[in-house]
Order: C-alpha cells, then structure tokens, then sequence
C-alpha cells in the first residue's frame, strides 16, 4: 500500500511538473498583455524615440544609483534593457529577480544597444524566471542581436589568451579591456568555438568581485572549456555581460 | 547633599564630554605643518586615481609610486584606480562622513568646493606649497619638485578656491574638434583657419543629404550623425562664455537659465531634428561614428586624442568598420574667432586632512611628486595632456616627443601630438567657470539642458518658448538650483542631490537627539539614586 501510494505521489508530482512546463511554455498565450500594453514583437518593431510601453519581468539588477535603476527583463518573448530608470532605493529592492513590472520609456540605441530609457515602472503581480537560451550555434551570425538582452549560454568555450602580463606570459583574463583596471573592476577574457575567438566581459556593477563568476573568471586557465551563462549585451557588437561560469559539460 | 550635588555635577560632566565628542567627530582639526617630517615613522596612504582606461596611465601611477616609496622606504601608497571623475566625489562625499577618505585624490576644483563643507576636510596647500623646507622645491624634499613659480600660473590658480590653495593642477586638457577632412572637402568645403559655429551646422546638413535608396550619399551607409559632442556641459558653458552671456557669478548666483541659453538652444534642437546632431549620452562616443566614417565633426577632449582618426591606437570598434580617412585637429568652433575662448580642464591633486599631521606630510610629499617631470611628461605623453609645469613642458623629453609627432601611430601619434600643441598654443584663450558649493550641480544642469532639449526633438517634441520655459524650471528644480546657492552634493550622473534636510527628517532627528538626552539622564539618575541609596545603607 505504502508503495502505491508513494508511486501516486511520486506521478501526481510529476505531472503537476509536467503542468507547469506546458504552462509556462504557451504562457504568451496565457499571460496576455493588459490594454495599452506592447508586445516584444510590437516593441521590437517601435521606432526609436517612441514612447514605449511594456510588461516584463526583472531577470537581474546591475545597478542602482540616484534614484536610478538599471535592469535586465525579459518576457517569454524577448528582452527588454532598462536603462537608469526611476526607481527609489525602496523600490529597487523590490526588484527581485522574476517580478512582474509594466515600463513607460522610450525606445533609444546607444553603441548599437537597444535600450528603454526615460522610463518609470510599476509593480504587478506575477513571475517568471527564463531559462538560460543556448546561442552557441549563433556566435559570428547576424541571427545573434535577435536575441539581444536575453539571457543566454553559450557552450563548449575554449578559454584563449585574453593578452600578457607584465611578465609577458599570456594571461586568461584581464582588468579592463586593456589590463588597466585592478580588483574590482571588469574582467575581460577571450573565448573560441568553431576556430573564431570572442570577448566576454563580467561587468563590475553587474556582478562585482564577490560573486562566484568573478572569482571563477579569474581563476580561468587558458585551454579550460567551460559554459558561460549571462546577458546579451551590445556593445558596437555583441558583447556578453557573463553571469556564471562552469566547466564544459 | 554634598556627595549629591559632586554626583550630578559628575553626571553633566559626563554629559557635556559625550556631546563634545559628538561635535568633535563632525570634523577634524586645522592641519598645522610640523616643524619636520619624521621619516622613522612609517606611513600608509592612499591614492586614489582616475585613468583614462589607458594601461600606459596605469603604469605611471605604479612606477611614481614605486620610485616615490624608494625616496621615502617609510611611506607606502596604495592605489585604487577609476576611470570616472563622478565615481570618485561620490565615493569621498561617502567617505567623509567616517573620516576615511583618501590622503590623496585626482579630483576636479568643482568637487573640492562640495568636499570643503565638511570641517578641515581638503588641507589648504598655501603654507605647504611655499614651505622652505618641504614647500615646492623645498630644501629638504629628496626629489628635484619644481619652484611654485614653475607650475604655470593660470593652472594653479584654477585651485584657488575661497581664499586658498586647495589643490595642485596634474594635467590639463581641453577639447578640440576631430574632423573627418575627406569628408568635409568631398562636401565641396574647405577647413577654416578657425572653425565657427555656422561653418559647423551648415556642412553638418550638408552631409545629410542622402541618395535614393536611403543611405547617405557621403558615406554611402544607412547611418550618419555629422556632429557629435562628447560633453554637453562644456558645450553650453563654451558658448555661454563666447556669447559674453551670463553662468553663474563667482559667489555662486546662477545665471545660466537666460535668454541666450534658449537661443542656443533652439539652434542645437533645430540641427538635431534634422539629424546633423548628437550627443554622447544619446547615441556613443564621438570618436566611435567618427572612425566608423559616420562623422564629420567630434568634439571631444584632447585627453581622448588617442582614440579618434583611421589609425589611432585605441578604438572600440572592430577593423571591417574602421574607414580611412585624413583627420584634422583643430579647437573647438567659436562665435568670434577673433577671441577664441575654450575651457582649461584636466585632473588635479588634492589632499584630505589627518589626525595625524605627519600622514599629512607624508601625503603631501607624495602629491609633490607627482609634479616632477619624470611623472609630468611620462603622463603628459600618453594622450592629449600637457604637462602643468614650466620645466616638464620645456624638457627635452618633452620638446623631443613634440618634434617626433607623426613618427609611428603609438608614442608619437599625430592626433594626439596635435591635440596637446592646441592647447599649449592656446593656454591664454582658456578659462574655468567659478567654483562654489553647488557648482558641480549647475554643469550638470547646464549639459542636461541640451541632452533634454536634443532627445524631445527626436521625440517630436515642439522646441519653443513655452518648452525652454518649462525645461529651465524642470532642470532648475532637479538640480536645486531653485534654492539659494544650490548647495549641494552632486552627482556627476546628473539628478537631483542632497541639499537641506526635508522638515520631516529634521523633526526625526531632533526627536532622536532628544530621546537620547532623555534616555541619558533617566540612566543618569537612576546610577546617582542607586548610589546614593548604597551609600545610605553603607
């Protein structure tokens, strides 16, 4: 009796998973934006310099200051970059990771990063956290900025010299993108899959020198394969903001 | 009744000591130089300083540390590096309040007007820099430091502030105008000896002129921003001043918001709307379009010389966009150019305030040092710097590195090389806006003004009378500047800063200081009942 009931719970659990995952897979469907609301598509398609409006979901805070909040979200849809957006002390650490918020910016580019700025935001109820989207296969394509401000992974990296060191020794990673920085600020380091080499950045405000990927970055070795989980940044090109690193799997 | 009243003249005495000690801890006392520096005691001090991202910077700084700390084995310098003259002022406005501030600190005069409303925060440099023994070129430094008549004087005295000294000049800069000149002579124009405002907006439109499928016809791609300013408040600043139009006064009244602010404005939204303008904060660094060949005009410092032209040594923009074209230097564009006018800018050295008056010299000796000329012309000649000494600017190393301008696109790159020789030619046409508490604030304000005015006009927005009105009282009120002297702890990101407090904190702080009191005395009574009835049954 104890083992049927056990392998009961066991599948009710397992479908209620199962549930879940369908759920969140057609959510777009079942999460519908309230009036006046944009979609990714129709944001995607706003011109620049439109006053935007969106629901979205907070995924990681890189920084607050001033009354200013900068922000990774992302819907089921796409991604949304918020820019110094207003937001008080109080309110940012309300910002944790999956909360629902609705954005009214405008849609700006800076450097080739599709951003909101100007913009102002108010808590709904809701969450959704996104899993991580494999873009490996998209690295040197043009397919890549369709996915701009997601979070993404990329997989099977080969960890190359990133530049030397006074010593004139190669070295996996430096401080700045020059090697002028010091503990504490960006770490830069290079990668390469399918023979072509790409710089990553952990950047400092988002993940600063206590948290496990800066330390895992600078203990990189050159010739380590390792995955690298983190934020679709752009900057005159892509340029990933890392938020996690392991070794290859 | 006697051993009563001792008690509670004890008790006030206690009171009255722990309340000093509150008064005492708001401030430090007035640095006093010692009558010499003990070089038997062993110091520890910190720098903090700001690069350019630029590792060459970065190595200086290291290599006058580790030559200065040979000079002195009692002192060790510990660096903490920047890239952001903002990120610095709002780390030492924090650092105030818990009297850990750096010993010394890469600062702008602006900041040290808002540093100074802490008590003997800044150590005012008078009797330092004119001391015999330890003054500049002071007999008992162990360094060759130049005489005080050997900082150029003008520089110098950007640091005066309220009667003082409270700061030595490190480098100067100041902007200059990069200019595609292929592009401007493929538009049928010829460069100016002295670039105006008009030669500037008019081949900006020029270059607006796009072919039938929609790229421009000068550079034959889907994007193009003819004139890009890096700093917005330098630019109303510079054109206020060369419209003899009002800024601020030295006490400290603002004057910015008038009617040549709005004219200028108009004009700067009019050559926005139709594309011919940006900004850095709105679209990128000039330098970045301006390599891409999506650029005519960038105006941006001279100490970011090495990052503009075809083959510049730094670039942030991969090399399948880089285009080659010849690059021009020139100052920035004036309204008279008869009297050209342009602002002296660049780091300066300043240094805090100690219990200690030895770390204090310590401190000093080491911001002495790096006005020596190894330090001057080795930083100087990392970008478009000059030194702020009379004999790094006549070095041979110096004179040498001017005269090899062009020989290779590192050390002597052309731009850079240009860039530093403008301002050396022009040292008498720059100028500095007052300096005040609140000041900072005000520059913010002035660059917001254009940052504002550009992105409505992209947003469609109508530009007119009603709008600047509107904007002046908007930018005013966000900067405090509506308050009397708009005192003020700014922050360089812009926004809004820390004035007087708001009645309800200072009704909550007023009922915290009382309940202390109260809580003071009740425990106070209580220890003298307790005592008294002790000794009543002893």
């Amino acid at each position: 009796m104890k083992k049927f009931l056990a392998i009961l719970l066991a599948l009710t659990i397992a479908l209620a998973i199962a549930g879940c995952g369908k759920k969140a897979d057609d959510a777009s469907a079942k999460d519908p934006k309230s009036a006046g609301v944009m979609t990714h598509a129709e944001y995607i398609a706003a011109e620049l310099d439109t006053k935007v409006v969106i629901e979205t979901y907070v995924q990681a805070k890189q920084s607050w200051w001033d009354d200013k909040a900068t922000v990774y979200t992302q819907d089921r849809d796409g991604a949304y970059f918020l820019y110094n957006m207003a937001c008080s002390e109080a309110d940012y650490a309300k910002l944790e990771k999956g909360t629902k918020i609705k954005v009214t910016g405008f849609k700006a580019e800076w450097s080739g990063e599709v951003e909101i700025i100007d913009a102002t935001f108010e808590i709904l109820s809701g969450s959704f956290i996104a899993t991580a989207r494999d873009v490996t296969s998209m690295l040197g394509t043009d397919t890549l900025i369709s996915h701009q401000n997601e979070f993404v992974v990329f997989k099977g990296l080969t960890v190359e010299s990133s530049g030397k060191n006074d010593n004139g020794d190669d070295v996996a990673f430096l401080y700045n993108w020059d090697g002028s920085g010091e503990d504490g600020s960006d770490l830069y380091f290079n990668v390469s899959v399918g023979g072509k080499t790409y710089t990553f950045t952990v950047e400092s405000y988002l993940c600063d020198n206590t948290t496990a990927v800066y330390a895992a970055v600078k203990g990189l070795k050159i010739g380590d394969k390792i995955d690298a989980e983190g934020f679709m940044y752009w900057y005159e090109g892509p340029n990933p903001h890392i938020t996690s690193v392991t070794a290859a799997k | 009744m006697k051993a009563r009243c001792l008690l509670l003249i004890a008790a006030l005495f206690a009171c009255l000591v722990v309340f000093c000690g509150c008064h005492g801890s708001r401030g430090l006392n007035e640095f006093v130089i010692p009558d010499s520096f003990d070089v038997t005691r062993k110091h520890e001090i910190t720098f903090w300083a700001k690069n350019d991202t630029n590792k060459t910077q970065t190595e200086i700084y290291r290599k006058a540390i580790a030559d200065f700390e040979t000079l002195y084995p009692n002192i060790s310098v510990a660096m903490r590096l920047y890239t952001d003259y903002g990120r610095i002022y709002n780390d030492v406005i924090t650092n105030i309040s818990t009297n850990t501030t750096p010993n010394v600190c890469i600062t702008y005069p602006d900041h040290i007007a808002t540093y100074l409303t802490g008590k003997n925060t800044v150590v005012p440099l008078d009797g330092l820099l004119s001391d015999a023994a330890y003054g500049l070129g002071g007999s008992e430094v162990r360094f060759t430091s130049p005489g005080q008549s050997e900082v150029i004087g003008q520089f110098l005295n950007e640091c005066y502030y309220d009667g003082h000294y409270y700061a030595m000049p490190f480098m100067r800069s100041t902007e200059a105008c990069y200019i595609n000149k292929t592009f401007v002579e493929a538009l049928g124009y010829t460069l100016p000896d002295s670039l105006t405002w008009d030669f500037i907006w008019e081949v900006s439109e020029a270059a607006m002129a796009k072919a039938d499928d929609g790229t421009y016809l000068l550079n034959g791609q889907n994007v193009m921003i003819p004139f890009i300013y890096k700093s917005t408040d330098n630019m109303m600043i510079q054109q206020l001043k060369q419209k003899g139009a009002g800024y601020s006064t030295d006490s400290g009244e603002v004057r910015l918001f008038n009617e040549t602010t709005a004219e200028l404005l108009y004009t700067i939204a009019e050559h926005a709307k139709s594309g011919a303008f940006s900004t850095f904060k709105i679209s990128s660094y000039p330098g970045n379009f301006l390599n891409a060949g999506q650029c005519v005009f960038a105006i941006d410092s001279t100490a970011g010389a090495s990052w503009m032209g075809t083959d510049a040594p730094l670039t942030d923009i991969s090399g399948d966009k880089l285009v080659r074209f010849e690059t021009a230097v020139m100052p920035i564009p004036q309204f008279d150019p008869e009297n050209p006018q342009m602002l002296s800018q660049g780091p300066s050295v300043c240094v805090f305030n100690k219990d200690d008056p030895q770390e204090v010299m310590a401190s000093w000796l080491f911001a002495q040092f790096l006005l020596t000329d190894g330090v001057q012309t080795a930083y100087a000649q990392t970008e478009g710097y000059i030194p702020v000494t009379l004999t790094a600017q006549n070095s041979n190393q110096y004179l040498d590195y001017l005269s090899r301008s062009g020989e290779d696109n590192s050390l002597y790159y052309y731009v850079k090389i240009e860039a530093s020789e403008l301002l050396l030619d022009n040292i008498g046409n720059t100028f500095i806006t007052p300096v005040w508490n609140g000041s900072a604030s005000l520059r913010d304000a002035a660059g917001q003004l254009i940052e504002e005015a550009v992105k409505s006009v992209r947003r469609k927005e109508t530009i007119d009378s009603s709008y600047v009105e509107k904007l002046f009282g908007d930018v005013s009120k966000l900067y405090r500047l509506d308050q009397k002297g708009g005192q003020s702890l700014s922050t360089n990101g812009g926004g809004a800063e820390l004035g007087a407090l708001p009645r309800t904190a200072m009704i909550l702080l007023m009922s915290l200081a009382a309940a202390w009191v109260c809580i003071i005395i009740y425990a106070c009574a209580r220890a003298i009942k307790k005592f008294l009835v002790l000794s009543q049954n002893s």
